[in-house]
């Protein structure tokens, strides 16, 4: 039976229909001890399913896509998604005692180290450095420098030069092998300053402790993330960005767990817990599950997201509080950045997060004391880890800080949009399969209507290039554009980009006339299928890493991809197809993006935010390696560039 | 063969120390002499208990299982066990521990009140030497020649503690890793029932016990001793299969639990018993109620001869050396030079080194095999879908699946 079946699915592969007229006699054949094949293999049988896959397509591609975003909506839906739970044994619960008792006098050190950073006009690296040393560690600095591509117009920076200060505490009688890291960035201004004394309070403390098996390494960091960035680049020898800095000179042994410490008044309302990392990273999960333990434990509120929980899931209010949750974790993890000074520890797979104080207008107040309890257990959990936090999930959504829903349940919403792709490619491979209406000679038909590989290589080739261009020349070209227009660098870089997006509207399409004279009805279907399973790998292998991203892009192009053709209504159609493209749906997410942070704006500041959102990503690609820059100029818009080209074909 | 009656065990430090190579059996059968012969004059016969109390796992969150095999061994000590009939295996060193805020201390109780690593502790195998193959050298006397010290003399009783494995149970979700059937050592390795029941019935045919104590606190410990068929032997687990074994004391300070609930209860049983007490087994059956254990404690009696009620704890716990007194002059040496004396031709001496009744194992175990439920045989469900699956192909053919779509 297995052998007839080999035999059958070969004669009867692609070339069944170019057999039919020939040689009637061994079709009948095949048919006829067909009785026992697979699905598949017979050619009835699979004419009858095709038939129906054809038939139901468009339906079906509806429904799939309903059912993908209400399966996305579902899952912010308490019932559909599970509590946190600790899952490493080795931090088990959060039986320990805190006992820091100085968070009066850390405050002191941070009015302190407030009074030396005004008086320096930067950062007091002589007074932390001393008192660092003062406080029993072993104190390095790292000077670094960095110039930007063009000025960063948010935080008002160019040249950038800096210096990081570190102190390491050894572990009293533990091998120097693995580490922990507490930073606080020092930032201008009256920020942060808090943290800083905090995060020398508890230096102090842990001097004093002996329980301490990894050493811990406490870090003052200027520049944020362009120091930070430094940092670990001099710590695990690599260079990836072209950054110049100077080596360190003292190292503890690999890095198991990073917080970040962000604190800028004296007594905070609540915590809030970010985790989003570059290019959409997250940490282990069981890292929340302990901030979110701790705070349990201690009394502190905590957020995420900016978002308390809330226990009423079963009225409207409480749904929609936890979609918000969800759709800014998604939204903030789609944009690929680091949102906190963890972020870029998460590359070196490194668990890291950021804690953000956060002082509103609550009657509850939490102070300083209390904040270095929770640190003090925390990392005394950490402190009794055997290997990396690996046991919990590495990819996840949270709807809350309490619940949260894993890949296996929010792949299927992509996989039901990804699944209309596939459709989509169904059906326009069986339509290239069906003869066209029946001539005399058949052969010369399909010979006719088969389109070059030419008119289809072509317009796949001119969208990659202008997608080079996206990529390559508004960063290229700024010189040129502030001399011949009045913008400033970081307007040039960004009206470039939109310029170049725009023209590649105009560019591309029909070009594949030029070279492979008139477009057949053939040749847009086998572009439109290259395009099609061309997306599906892409979206596919974008969600694989960062869903948030991947789903999002899916949203808005799948139906582009799956209605598309030159014969609907040009005007109507070449609108939607404009408003689905990536450069409007980053537009979208800017004023969704606000408004679900319950910060709406106007349509005038939007525009100002979605230019130096364009600007901020390019920035994060060439400072710290952001991947989704370059993913949209060279790859989705080019994809997106296909279907405005099979719109236009003629 | 009087001295062993006069001086307990002491027969047993001699012998080593003179022919390192002597072979068990010789050494068990006088010990079994000595038995017999000590029951004429006292009523206990157990006069030459040994322990062995073993700690599978590691790392710092399982503190508490050396915490809990430590009071074990305080326990059996203090009840008059010698060091040198104690086998203690810990696979960790928790008083070491970088993460421990009191170096040098193991406690069993909540505010340190008691440290059971106290100043003499013998730990016999420790770190990674405790593995699944020292232990059941260890069990079945099969000791490479280079053993330091010489555990290879065990004797008619032995009681067993496999003390907690890998049961994590720091809060009750989660799950246990010492599943049904096997025991994990170390994170690597592990031992399963059969084995075990296999390692007992070694130690039953080579005489190397007279009664034997298991005692087991992990996880669905019950599937542990379920195998078991060698004759003379009690079993205890602190939970049936399917069930968890939790832990106790937890303690701040420390950051850690410090003991198993079933071990706790069963430390505080113990520290009430001198070597005098009366309590029986029965009484050891019921230390631990589900009320205190949350997991139910489990025991096996059906291969051991004599009725529980009527064994003392003291009978594998404790190890009471009777001393008569007597002011009758008792002329040792001849004794001693008598022994050498015949130890050294070797000729005369083989009569007595025979097997005096052995007991048949059949008769002892009056166990009918267990009425398992009817299942048909494997694959025999599977043959008949396929059956049925191809009968309805063959009639109608596949074609007509068709009429579905």
């Amino acid at each position: 039976m297995l052998r007839q079946r080999t035999h059958v699915t070969s004669r009867c592969g692609r070339v069944m229909d170019r057999r039919r007229s020939s040689e009637p006699r061994r079709q009948d054949r095949v048919t006829v001890d067909n009785n026992n094949m697979g699905l598949l293999s017979d050619p009835n049988r699979r004419r009858a399913l095709l038939g129906l896959l054809t038939r139901l397509n468009a339906p079906i591609c509806v429904v799939c896509y309903m059912a993908g975003v209400a399966w996305f909506m579902g899952l912010a839906f308490e019932p559909f998604t599970l509590r946190t739970y600790m899952s490493e044994n080795a931090m088990g619960s959060t039986m320990v005692e805190e006992r820091f008792p100085a968070g009066e006098r850390a405050l002191a050190t941070g009015r302190e180290f407030a009074a030396h950073k005004k008086k320096t006009g930067g950062m007091p690296v002589d007074w932390l450095v001393r008192t660092m040393q003062a406080r029993g560690l072993e104190v390095f600095t790292q000077s670094f420098s960095r110039t930007l591509p063009f000025p960063d117009e948010n935080k008002e920076r160019y040249m950038v030069k800096g210096t990081n200060v570190y102190g390491i505490l050894r572990a009293p009688r533990a091998p120097r092998t693995e580490a922990l890291v507490l930073s606080a960035p020092c930032n201008p201004g009256d920020e942060n300053n808090q943290a800083v004394g905090l995060l020398l309070g508890l230096a102090q403390y842990f001097r004093n402790q002996i329980f301490l098996a990894k050493d811990v390494i406490f870090l003052v960091n200027e520049h944020d993330l362009i120091g930070m960035q430094a940092w670990l680049e001099g710590y695990h020898h690599t260079n990836t960005t072209g950054m110049d800095w100077s080596p360190l000179q003292g190292r503890g042994g690999s890095i198991q767990a990073a917080l970040s410490l962000e604190l800028s008044s004296d007594i905070i309302t609540s915590l809030d817990l970010v985790l989003e990392g570059l290019n959409g990273q997250l940490p282990n999960l069981d890292l929340a599950n302990l901030f979110y333990a701790f705070c349990q434990k201690i009394g502190v509120l905590c957020t995420i997201q900016g978002k308390l929980q809330r226990n009423d899931w079963d009225s409207v209010s409480g749904y929609s509080h936890a979609v918000q949750t969800m759709m800014l974790m998604v939204m903030k993890q789609a944009s690929g950045r680091p949102w906190g000074d963890h972020g870029l520890f998460l590359r070196y797979h490194i668990e890291a997060a950021t804690i953000k104080g956060i002082n509103s207008f609550r009657q509850y107040k939490t102070d300083a004391t209390t904040i270095g309890r929770l640190l003090e257990g925390m990392y005394r959990k950490l402190n009794n880890l055997l290997e990396r936090l690996h046991q919990s999930y590495f990819f996840y959504l949270m709807p809350s800080l309490s619940h949260f829903v894993s890949i296996g349940y929010y792949m299927p919403a992509f996989g039901l949009l990804a699944v209309i792709l596939l459709l989509r490619a169904l059906d326009l491979w069986v339509q290239l399969m069906t003869p066209p209406p029946r001539t005399e000679d058949g052969v010369i038909d399909i010979e006719q209507s088969s389109p070059g590989v030419l008119s289809v290589l072509t317009p796949l080739v001119i969208s990659h290039l202008t997608g080079v261009a996206l990529y390559m020349l508004p960063v290229r070209f700024q010189e040129m554009a502030v001399e011949h227009f009045p913008v400033s660098e970081t307007e040039a870089v960004v009206l470039t980009a939109i310029a170049v997006y725009t023209a590649g509207l105009a560019l591309p399409h029909n070009t594949h006339r030029l070279l492979a004279g008139e477009g057949t009805e053939q040749g847009w279907r086998v572009l439109k299928l290259v395009a099609v399973l061309y997306l599906a790998v892409l979206l596919g292998c974008t969600a694989l890493i960062n869903f948030s991203l991947g789903f999002i892009l899916a949203l808005t192009l799948v139906p582009v991809a799956a209605f598309v053709t030159p014969h609907v209504p040009k005007v109507l159609s070449a609108f939607i197809l404009v408003i689905l493209s990536p450069a409007c749906t980053l537009l979208f997410s800017v004023f969704f993006f606000q408004e679900l942070q319950e910060m709406p704006v106007s349509f005038q500041d939007g525009w100002v935010l979605y230019l130096s959102v364009i600007s901020q990503g390019i920035l994060d690609h060439v400072l710290y390696g952001s991947l989704v820059y370059p993913l949209i100029a060279l790859l989705v818009y080019p994809c997106w560039l296909l279907f405005w080209n099979i719109l236009f074909w003629k | 063969m009087l001295a062993g009656v006069c001086f307990g065990d002491e027969p047993c430090l001699l012998i080593p120390s003179r022919k390192t190579t002597i072979k068990h059996a010789n050494v068990l059968i006088f010990f079994l002499f000595s038995q017999e012969n000590a029951g004429q004059f006292f009523s206990s016969g157990h006069t030459n208990n040994w322990a062995v109390l073993v700690c599978t796992s590691r790392f710092w969150f399982n503190y508490r299982h050396v915490a809990n095999t430590l009071s074990v061994y305080r326990s059996v000590k203090r009840l008059g066990i010698p060091d040198s009939h104690i086998v203690l295996m810990l696979a960790d060193d928790m008083a070491c521990n970088h993460r421990n805020p009191k170096p040098a201390t193991v406690f069993s109780h909540k505010n340190m009140e008691l440290n059971v690593y106290g100043d003499d502790v013998e730990v016999d195998y420790r770190g990674y030497e405790v593995t699944v193959e020292n232990f059941l050298r260890v069990l079945t006397g099969r000791l490479p020649p280079s053993t330091p010290r010489a555990p290879s003399v065990i004797n008619e009783q032995i009681h067993c503690w496999i003390l907690p494995l890998h049961s994590y149970t720091v809060v009750s979700y989660i799950k246990c890793h010492g599943g049904n059937g096997f025991l994990k050592f170390q994170d690597s390795e592990e031992i399963s029932n059969v084995e075990l029941a296999d390692a007992f019935e070694q130690m039953w045919q080579k005489r190397r016990y007279n009664e034997l104590l298991f005692i087991i606190d992990t996880c669905q410990g019950a599937s542990m001793y379920e195998r078991f068929y060698s004759p003379n032997l009690m079993a205890l687990a602190s939970s049936q299969v399917g069930e968890d074994s939790l832990s106790h004391q937890p303690d701040l300070a420390i950051g850690v639990h410090l003991m198993d609930r079933y071990t706790f209860y069963l430390l505080e049983f113990l520290e009430d018993i001198h070597p005098a007490s009366k309590t029986n087994m029965n009484d050891l059956f019921k230390v631990c109620p589900k009320s205190h254990c949350v997991s139910t404690p489990g025991h096996r009696t059906d291969l051991f001869l004599r009725d529980p009620g009527s064994v003392l704890v003291t009978d594998f716990f404790g190890s009471v050396r009777k001393v008569e007194l007597t002011m009758e002059t008792i002329n040792l040496t001849g004794h001693i030079k008598q022994w050498e004396e015949s130890a050294a031709d070797g000729e005369p001496r083989k009569e007595t080194y025979s097997y005096s009744d052995q007991l048949p194992v059949s008769e002892i175990i009056h166990q009918k095999p267990k009425q398992k439920d009817w299942h048909p045989p494997d694959g025999f469900i599977l043959g008949l879908w396929t059956l049925i699956l191809l009968v309805f192909f063959k009639t109608y053919g596949i074609k007509h699946l068709k009429h579905i779509f």
